[in-house]
């Protein structure tokens, strides 16, 4: 099997693997576990107080998630463009060596 | 006609359903949130964290400085786990976390090296997306930056010393380093808040079924993903890793 093939197989296991969430669970909420959390630290020690709050927080769910897409899309962008310098690189190498 | 308490009643939930439309969202950080560690738990956290950030520093200037065409590798490994920390994925439990993505520089530059790049990472979303927290760093960078990453390296150092074939390698240190950061996160948090009948182990019971077994299809994922950034590194950079002596010198993997 080769690389491409080999890659595409792993990452369609990935789809798989986010897809079963909404199938076997169709009526969740996904929340983020830090939110059940501190449910749960509340159940624990219903006088806990949280004694610092965030510095800045996105003022909505909408600049939240840009921010989070921006972090994604900035660290893809920095990962592909090492890769391809990679595979630029060794094709370079490999036409050198049978000219 | 709607008594005075009807009228207040009927008020009071219309606006109650507004405001949960207009809230925004919880903040789904799979970190230990802001102000959620009590001001000693904090502290200790910071304190035992320390050694590995002066660790970490040294590391990555002897491995830079000896070739710096190593910086853009570390770059590399930075980002990847910038993007896998932004991926906030669905679980089979119904609640979403997000993979960790140091086990892949864990086996490139060692954990020392990750406990800094771990670091960056957690406080750029600290101050940002208000995102686990400042108060709250040292313990996470301690779950995620130092424990995740020696686990995956641990584990890939073992591994490579037995016939066990090198994907597989990779994908078990970076699934395992991943569930061992939300293991230590449930453990902190037990330990900062025992639970008044059944103490630290039922706490830590509880915040374990809320994070790790959510983490483990997420653990899984991000072990695929590791074995596809490495294959692609194996197939076009199998020099450098050698270099980093993630690769025998001898007869590849």
């Amino acid at each position: 099997m080769n690389l491409a093939w080999k890659n595409t197989l792993l990452l369609l296991i990935v789809i798989v693997l986010v897809i079963i969430p909404f199938v076997i669970q169709k009526e969740a909420e996904f929340a983020g576990a830090d939110s059940l959390a501190e449910e749960a630290i509340s159940e624990v020690n219903p006088e806990y107080k949280p004694w610092f709050s965030a510095l800045w927080e996105p003022p909505s769910g909408e600049v939240e998630s840009f921010l989070f897409a921006a972090q994604a899309a900035i660290g893809s962008g920095v990962v592909c463009y090492y890769l391809g310098y990679l595979k630029g690189r060794k094709d370079r190498e490999g036409n050198r060596e049978r000219p | 006609m709607f008594s005075r308490y009807a009228k207040l009643i009927l008020i009071l939930s219309l606006h109650l359903i507004l405001l949960s439309l207009l809230a925004p969202p919880p903040a789904y950080a799979m970190h230990i949130m802001e102000g959620f560690l009590p001001l000693g738990w904090a502290a200790l956290w910071f304190i035992l964290v320390l050694p590995f950030w002066g660790w970490g520093v040294k590391s990555l200037k002897a491995k830079v400085s000896g070739q710096p065409g190593l910086k853009l590798l570390l770059g590399f490994a930075g980002a990847f786990t910038f993007v896998l920390s932004a991926l906030k994925l669905p679980s089979v439990t119904g609640s979403c976390s997000h993979p960790t993505g140091v086990g892949l520089g864990a086996i490139l530059f060692g954990p020392a090296a990750m406990s800094v790049l771990g670091a960056i990472v957690l406080l750029f979303q600290a101050l940002l997306l208000a995102h686990g927290g400042l108060t709250t760093l040292g313990a996470n960078t301690f779950s995620m930056a130092v424990v995740g990453p020696l686990t995956s390296y641990g584990i890939y150092k073992f591994l490579k010393k037995t016939k066990v074939p090198l994907s597989f390698n990779v994908f078990l240190a970076s699934a395992l380093g991943d569930l061992a950061t939300y293991v230590v996160t449930s453990l902190q948090l037990a330990l900062a808040f025992p639970a008044p009948d059944t103490g630290i182990w039922g706490s830590f019971a509880k915040f374990i079924s809320i994070f790790a077994v959510t983490q483990v299809p997420l653990a899984i994922s991000e072990g695929l993903l590791t074995v596809v950034v490495f294959n692609y590194l194996f197939a076009y950079n199998k020099e450098e890793l050698k270099e980093l002596a993630v690769l025998q010198e001898k007869g590849g993997a």
